[in-house]
């Protein structure tokens, strides 16, 4: 095992809207990864959803070439991750592909969750960190400061934090000098067989299947029969290559390298993200530690609109998943949506990100049930079963017991906000385990139940916070609560799809919140609509919409014939749109929007 | 065209059976301001050569009788745009076309639209002259402030003293009021309604104001400046004005269309029975049938454009088209429920090849069951209830 001297491997982790890819903008630039003219702001935010909602989603991997003040050449990879804490299984699989992170803090905001929870991330993988202080621009920053939380909160030396600005380039060459001179080199044997771990993977419609990879030891390239270590299976490798972030392909990967290959592989399911890769005539006895699988917390059905879709809806899935391994699914029935697939997800905004990519990549037009948590039932004949979907839930009478998830929340808040998220955390019913102080700012810890973080408890807390509070969570366990199905009855039918664990003390409001909600949503129709909520047989909420009492056009003559049919032929393809429970049209927003309920 | 007269060799005599009616819509595409609500094809123009219109309708209506070999013409209507701008002598060029290109039945109706400005008022008597024998009075509304806010050229008195004219003038008279316009409560239009009435013609048109895209008034309402009545106002305004109206004799025969029997405008009637009609002039649209198949022809739009090609090329049509089965169906119940008759089973046997059980199959039943429709074997019929919300009720039985 050796040296690779001239190669830096490194991720850039960030709470949030601190700048990782603009600053991943200015080092391709200073590397002259990208002409000018090529460039565009967040360049490897490249899918339309991440542009639209300035968001990174997807972890990228781009190599540049540097040439260092020192006059040597150095192969850099850089990894750009996401920041939002639903993500934050892509930034664990970066991290296992690097020696080293840059730490990026926005010096106008300090140090937020995410910064906190992705350093954490970072040391626990042994990497390097440089810290920088990004936004120097802003009159807003205070670099000093944030320095002092770096220390205080992190516990990370930042006395030789680099400061930049990534929006005016200041200081870019600065941060290129300090990866080079403090980051360490990748070790690794080139003479040794191949162990290579799968970062990540996709489907490429000229490609075909596109598998990413860092090399440890030995040397991919074309020719090469390659076996994956977890799938079993034998593929010939047939291009290997970089990003640049432009595709190019190179005549091989060698050891502490990260770049793609293809194999000619068909099956979806043979690329498991964190196998092994290693050479088929000559494997390595030990696969690489891989990665800890991700654990979905909210699940959620998704239902073709049309059934005909079901087996495109499969396909679809399978590739968005080997995409994105930390989402999960299986096969479900609906008594009121049919055939469809129950999925599992990191968040839920990361289901939002899944179903609209189903729907502008796949051209999927599908409907989503209400997500919940999976609950634990434990049953009066001693089994227990996991519970991932509420319209499963057996008779009250063979259940002894329920337990919920419950989570460790950290959240960091300016202390004028203090009170205000104090409160929120008290309804949400959370028990306070520490709080502390740096600065004018609290760190407080609470435990929650998942299911009062999972759906708006994010959204709640930027806004009484004027955006300033920023949050983190992790899983710590099972508790047992007084739960119970709350079903929705649409003019007296159940609909299974609308079903939602609460619990029975809240039961009551949080009914009528649902029945308010579904009134906005519901359309009037030709009937007057019941909407109920019931807790067994007993009724605890209810709303009527009326009946839609005038839909007919004043005038119709020879001349309008042609016109007035294509509008009903439009008015046919938005019915389409919306689901028929009984005689009543239900839009999809219903199903999701009705559980992203305020305070209840 | 004289329609009783001996020197129309052409009239078949009433007992002739199984002739193929046609109905003839004529399109004057001009008026003398366009008015806030309208999305019609009407232009405003400076200066129009009516000879060369003249020229180019008599030119049409040869060309129209080519595809209709056998037809009879039941009905003429004169629509646009504003008609009564034409003049006595463009009127009866047409009309007298019509007579030496088509067969006329003896008891044709034409009518024409006329606005009430007295210019307009005052060539009545050479319509009358020329044949027209139904006035269609685009009065509005009987208030000033009302009118105003509907961009109409004419005053209220001037509407009352166009109608006296046009009673005077003409065997049969018709007026169009719109209603339901932002603001007006239900007393407010039982007032309108019921002097409306008491003038005592035979047929009203009365239609809530619609939103159409692409008007001023659309515009107006998508910045929230204008807001028409809700739903449930609307339906309160309309429940009145049917109750009204049958207090005074006339029956809703039409969604908006009322009449006292045997005074229903029978032109209309030809489009709401999906019968055959021919339309002449800029953007109008006509429907013939072919055996089980339905056509519709369509003629340019742009009055310029109309003009031009009909000069230049002896035509001013669109390509024809065959109304696939499907839509074709839609058609039918699209025009046929907004009439109280309902679709006649016989009559759609006849010209689909299909009866209606097959047409709508269960959802037919299902709409019946829930009071929409009545269908008794002799006819699909709407009911009250179901003609209101008319959209849905076409959309489920469609789907
Ligand atoms: N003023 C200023 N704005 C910056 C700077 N760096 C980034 N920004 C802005 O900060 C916002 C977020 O930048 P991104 O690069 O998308 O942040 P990110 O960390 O990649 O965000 P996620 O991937 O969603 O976690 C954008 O509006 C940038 O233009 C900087 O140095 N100065
Ligand atoms: C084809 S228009 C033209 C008739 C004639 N030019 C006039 O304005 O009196 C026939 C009738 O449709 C009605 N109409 C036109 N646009 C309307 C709208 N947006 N809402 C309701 N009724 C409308 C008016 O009552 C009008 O008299
Ligand atoms: S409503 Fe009548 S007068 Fe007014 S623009 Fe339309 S067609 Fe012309
Ligand atoms: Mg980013």
């Amino acid at each position: 095992m050796a040296a690779i001297p001239h190669i830096r491997n490194f991720s850039i982790i960030a709470h949030i809207d601190h700048g990782k890819s603009t600053l991943a903008d200015r080092l391709i630039e200073a590397c002259h990864g990208l002409e000018a003219r090529e460039m565009t702001a967040q360049v490897l935010d490249s899918m339309d959803i991440e542009k639209e909602r300035g968001i990174t989603i997807k972890a990228q991997t781009v190599r540049l070439n540097y040439t260092a003040r020192d006059g040597q050449q150095y192969i850099l990879n850089l990894m750009d991750t996401p920041g939002h804490v639903d993500f934050s299984y892509e930034v664990s699989r970066s991290l296992a592909a690097c020696e080293g992170s840059i730490l990026l803090v926005d010096a106008s905001q300090g140090v937020e969750a995410q910064t906190l929870a992705n350093a954490y991330l970072a040391i626990e993988a042994g990497h390097e960190i440089v810290p920088v202080l990004n936004k120097i621009d802003l009159p807003a920053s205070d670099p000093d400061k944030a320095k002092a939380q770096i220390e205080e909160v992190i516990g990370l030396d930042a006395s030789n934090a680099v400061l930049i600005s990534a929006k005016t380039g200041e200081n870019i060459p600065e941060v290129l000098e300090a990866l080079v001179a403090r980051l360490p080199a990748p070790q690794g044997d080139a003479t040794a067989s191949l162990a290579a771990l799968l970062v990540d993977s996709w489907y490429d419609p000229y490609l075909g299947v596109v598998v990413l990879v860092r090399i440890k030891d030995g040397i991919a390239k074309k020719g090469l029969k390659i076996r994956m270590m977890a799938a079993g299976s034998s593929h010939v490798i047939e291009t290997v290559g970089v990003f640049t972030p432009k595709l190019k392909n190179t005549d091989q990967l060698g050891p502490g390298e990260i770049g793609f290959f293809t194999a000619g592989i068909k099956e979806v399911a043979e690329t498991h993200v964190g196998d092994t890769i290693t050479d088929d005539r000559r494997p390595v006895a030990v696969p690489l530690p891989g990665f800890k699988p991700s654990i979905p917390v909210v699940f959620c059905g998704l239902f073709p609109i049309d059934a005909a879709d079901f087996p495109r809806l499969r396909e679809s899935l399978a590739r968005l998943r080997l995409n994105d391994s930390s989402f999960h699914f299986e096969a479900e029935t609906s008594a009121a949506l049919g055939f469809g697939f129950r999925c599992g997800f990191l968040g839920l905004l990361h289901l939002e990100i899944i179903q609209e990519r189903l729907s502008r990549e796949f051209d999927l037009e599908l409907i989503a049930t209400a997500p919940s948590v999976v609950y634990r039932l434990f049953m009066t004949n001693g089994e227990m079963k996991e519970l991932h979907n509420p319209a499963d839930m057996p008779e009250e009478n063979y259940i002894e017991h329920m337990e919920e998830p419950w989570i460790r929340a950290t959240i960091m808040v300016p202390d004028q906000y203090l009170g205000s998220v104090l409160k929120l955390c008290e309804d949400r019913r959370g028990e306070q385990t520490n709080l502390s102080h740096t600065g004018a700012r609290a760190v407080v810890e609470y435990a929650l139940p998942l299911n009062e973080v999972v759906f708006d408890f994010y959204d709640r807390l930027k806004s009484i916070s004027s955006g300033y509070a920023s949050f983190d969570y992790e899983l710590t366990g099972y508790k047992e609560n007084d739960l119970v199905k709350m079903n929705i009855l649409i003019n007296a039918e159940p609909v299974d799809a609308l079903s939602t664990i609460v619990y029975r003390k809240t039961a009551e409001s949080r009914g009528r919140a649902l029945c308010e909600r579904l009134k906005e949503l519901i359309p009037r129709q030709m009937f007057i609509i019941a909407i109920q909520a019931a807790i067994g047989g007993r009724i605890v909420a209810r709303e009527t919409i009326s009946a839609m009492r005038k839909d007919v056009l004043a005038k119709c003559y020879g001349g309008d014939v042609s016109r007035k049919r294509k509008l009903l032929d439009k008015q046919k393809k938005g019915k389409k749109k919306m689901r028929q429970f009984g005689k009543v049209d239900i839009p999809q927003e219903a199903f999701i929007a009705a559980l992203k309920m305020g305070d209840s | 065209m004289q329609t009783h007269s001996a020197n129309s060799s052409q009239v078949v005599s009433p007992t002739a059976s199984a002739a193929r009616e046609l109905a003839i819509y004529v399109h004057w595409p001009f008026c003398l301001a366009k008015c806030p609500y309208c999305d019609f094809n009407s232009h405003v123009r400076e200066r129009i050569e009516q000879d060369r219109w003249r020229a180019a309708y008599a030119r049409e209506i040869k060309r129209g009788a080519e595809g209709v070999p056998g037809g009879v013409v039941t009905s003429i209507f004169f629509g646009g745009g504003t008609p009564s701008l034409m003049e006595g002598a463009t009127v009866a060029t047409v009309l007298d076309g019509i007579a030496a290109s088509f067969t006329i039945a003896p008891d044709i109706e034409i009518t024409l639209e006329a606005n009430p400005t007295s210019v307009e008022a005052a060539r009545f008597r050479d319509y009358r002259a020329a044949g027209v024998n139904r006035l269609s009075l685009g009065m509005q509304a009987l208030d000033d402030a009302a009118l105003k806010f509907l961009g109409r050229e004419h005053s209220a008195d001037q509407a009352r003293a166009a109608l006296a004219t046009g009673r005077a003038v003409f065997p049969r008279v018709s007026f169009d009021l719109i209603y339901a316009r932002p603001g007006q409560d239900v007393a407010a239009w039982r007032r309108e309604l019921a002097e409306a009435l008491a003038f005592g013609t035979e047929h009203l048109s009365l239609y809530q104001l619609t939103i159409e895209e692409g008007t001023r008034f659309h515009e107006r309402a998508s910045q929230g400046a204008l807001t028409v009545p809700d739903d449930d106002l609307q339906a309160d305004l309309y429940e009145v004005t049917g109750e009204l109206c049958n207090a005074a004799g006339l029956q809703a025969y039409e969604v908006s269309n009322y009449a006292r029997a045997g005074s229903e405008c029978r032109h209309n009637l030809t489009y709401w029975r999906s019968g055959e009609w021919i339309g002449l002039g800029p953007g109008a649209h006509g429907r013939l049938q072919d055996g089980h198949a339905r056509i519709a022809t369509r003629a340019i739009r742009s009055p310029e454009q109309w003009l031009a090609a009909v000069e230049g090329f002896g035509s001013g049509a669109e390509p024809d088209e065959r109304v696939d089965p499907e839509a074709a169906l839609r058609e039918r119940a699209l025009m046929g429920l907004r009439l109280s008759e309902g679709i006649a089973a016989a009559e759609f046997v006849r010209t689909t090849g299909r009866t209606i059980d097959e047409a709508f199959g269960n959802a037919l039943p299902a709409l019946v069951e829930d009071g929409f429709l009545v269908w008794d074997g002799s006819a699909v019929r709407a009911t009250p209830r179901g003609r209101l919300v008319l959209n849905r009720v076409l959309a489920a039985l469609l789907d």
